[in-house]
């Protein structure tokens, strides 16, 4: 059994679906961190099966819209003095900004690199958004964050 | 106030800027001659970056006949986009010389990008299959001239509908007016795309069908707008050959209509409206075209402010 140590002030991101740890462990830079970090995978879940765990002893400051993005099941929890001070449930941004990518081919954003690209919260429960130049409607499994 | 303003997406302006232009075309089409010096002095640029000869003319007939002149280009390769120009640097260039952009683009939202970088009113003159808000001007012009009203018609669309990006603009503009209804004929392949299934028709609860033969339905509309099934849209060539001739709309299918109702095409046409339907009263597509002229000399009129000159 894999022991690790609970953390005395930093953040948890729990509940993440196994395998996609590693993807927020990037997007985070925690590759560079200098203070400890634990990234564990495939954990017991009672909800999800399996799922990733990361846990950061600092405080740092994370962009919860994209965690949001990449897994809206996520969450964070805030812990001070080895206890949950706050706890943090994701919801999809109304906007996203150069985080997800256009897949119509017809898209101007398809030739044109320089343009940030743009999407709106269409559908919550179906994770889907509407590119801001093209209209067109989007998963966020199709969009690839 | 539209004067200053773009024109990207048929829901750009609310229905009472929409009432004004109208109303300033119906005052165009009864005396042309009054605005024929409107806009002396101004300069239109129609960047073209497909081809399109029937919108550019309209466009550049709609200046002329205003008093107005044109600059721009017919098609990319004669331009400095052929050596890779951005959209955003061809219209902030083109800023400091002309008053008002006209831009048609094969890709989908490449107007509104031009809009972003702009500092002269940029109209979407078509882009890719996604809007073609002008059309739409036209389209209600002619609906509001023949029907007297915008409001309580049910209106058939008929064709490729997932492409034809005249048909997305009618239904949203269409949608703003009270108790229209909107039946919708087309091969299940061309469909309407799901944003305007989802984000107009079913999020704003009207009323719509999706049927499969004109002759389901004919006898319950007010107007019947045909398009065409575009080559340039498809993909593979085997799905257009497939498509094309699906639905083509001919005098037997015209007397199970309506007396009163209308046909309208945006044009060109290629064999959806045989030619034997030109004769009869209820074909209104020719004079839509004309409507179309008058509308975008109300629009440039309206974004350049010199309307309230005349």
């Amino acid at each position: 059994m894999l022991t690790i140590n609970s953390i005395k002030k930093g953040i948890v991101i729990d509940h993440i679906k196994a395998g996609c740890g590693i993807k927020i462990f990037n997007y985070l830079g925690l590759d560079r961190a200098d203070f400890r970090v634990a990234l564990i995978m495939n954990v017991e879940s009672q909800k999800l099966g399996r799922k990733d765990i990361i846990k950061i002893e600092n405080v740092i400051d994370i962009d919860y819209t994209v965690l949001g993005l990449i897994d809206p099941n996520i969450t964070i929890d805030i812990i001070e003095d080895e206890k949950i001070k706050e706890k943090i449930k994701l919801k999809l941004p109304e906007k996203v900004v150069d985080v997800i990518k256009c897949k119509n081919p017809r898209c101007i954003t398809s030739i044109e690199k320089y343009i940030p690209n743009v999407f709106y919260l269409v559908d919550e429960v179906k994770g889907e958004y509407r590119c801001e130049y093209c209209d067109e409607v989007h998963t966020l499994e199709e969009a690839e964050v | 106030m539209l004067k200053g303003r773009h024109l990207i997406d048929p829901m750009d302006f609310s229905v009472e800027e929409i009432d004004s232009i109208l109303n300033l075309a119906d005052k165009i089409v009864e005396n042309p001659e009054k605005y024929a010096h409107a806009c002396d002095g101004k300069l239109m640029a129609t960047l073209f970056y497909e081809p399109s000869t029937r919108t550019r003319f309209s466009f550049e007939a709609a200046m002329l006949r205003l008093g107005g002149k044109i600059i721009g280009f017919s098609e990319p390769n004669s331009s400095s986009v052929a050596k890779g120009e951005s959209v955003a640097d061809t219209i902030r260039t083109i800023s400091c010389y002309a008053d008002i952009a006209v831009m048609r683009h094969p890709k989908e939202g490449a107007p509104k990008i031009a809009s972003l970088y702009s500092q002269i009113p940029v109209i979407n003159a078509g882009d890719g299959g996604h809007q073609h808000p002008t059309q739409t001007l036209t389209d209600l012009l002619t609906i509001r001239s023949v029907k007297k009203t915008l409001s309580n018609l049910t209106i058939g669309l008929c064709g490729d509908l997932k492409f034809g990006r005249t048909v997305h603009s009618l239904i949203k503009s269409m949608s703003r007016y009270e108790n229209n209804k909107f039946v919708l004929i087309s091969p299940k392949e061309l469909k309407v795309p799901d944003y305007i299934r989802k984000e107009v028709l079913e999020k704003k609860n009207i009323d719509f069908i999706e049927v499969e033969r004109i002759e389901e339905v004919i006898d319950t509309l007010d107007i019947l707008y045909v398009t065409r099934v575009q080559r340039e849209r498809f993909f593979n060539e085997e799905d257009y050959i497939r498509l094309k001739d699906s639905y083509i709309l001919d005098m037997k299918k015209m007397k199970m209509a309506k007396d009163d109702m209308i046909v309208m095409h945006p044009l060109p046409r290629v064999n959806e409206i045989a030619y034997e339907v030109d004769s009869d009263p209820r074909a209104y597509y020719f004079k839509q075209a004309k409507y179309g002229m008058f509308v975008r000399m109300a629009l440039i009129m309206k974004l350049l402010g010199v309307d309230e000159i005349c």
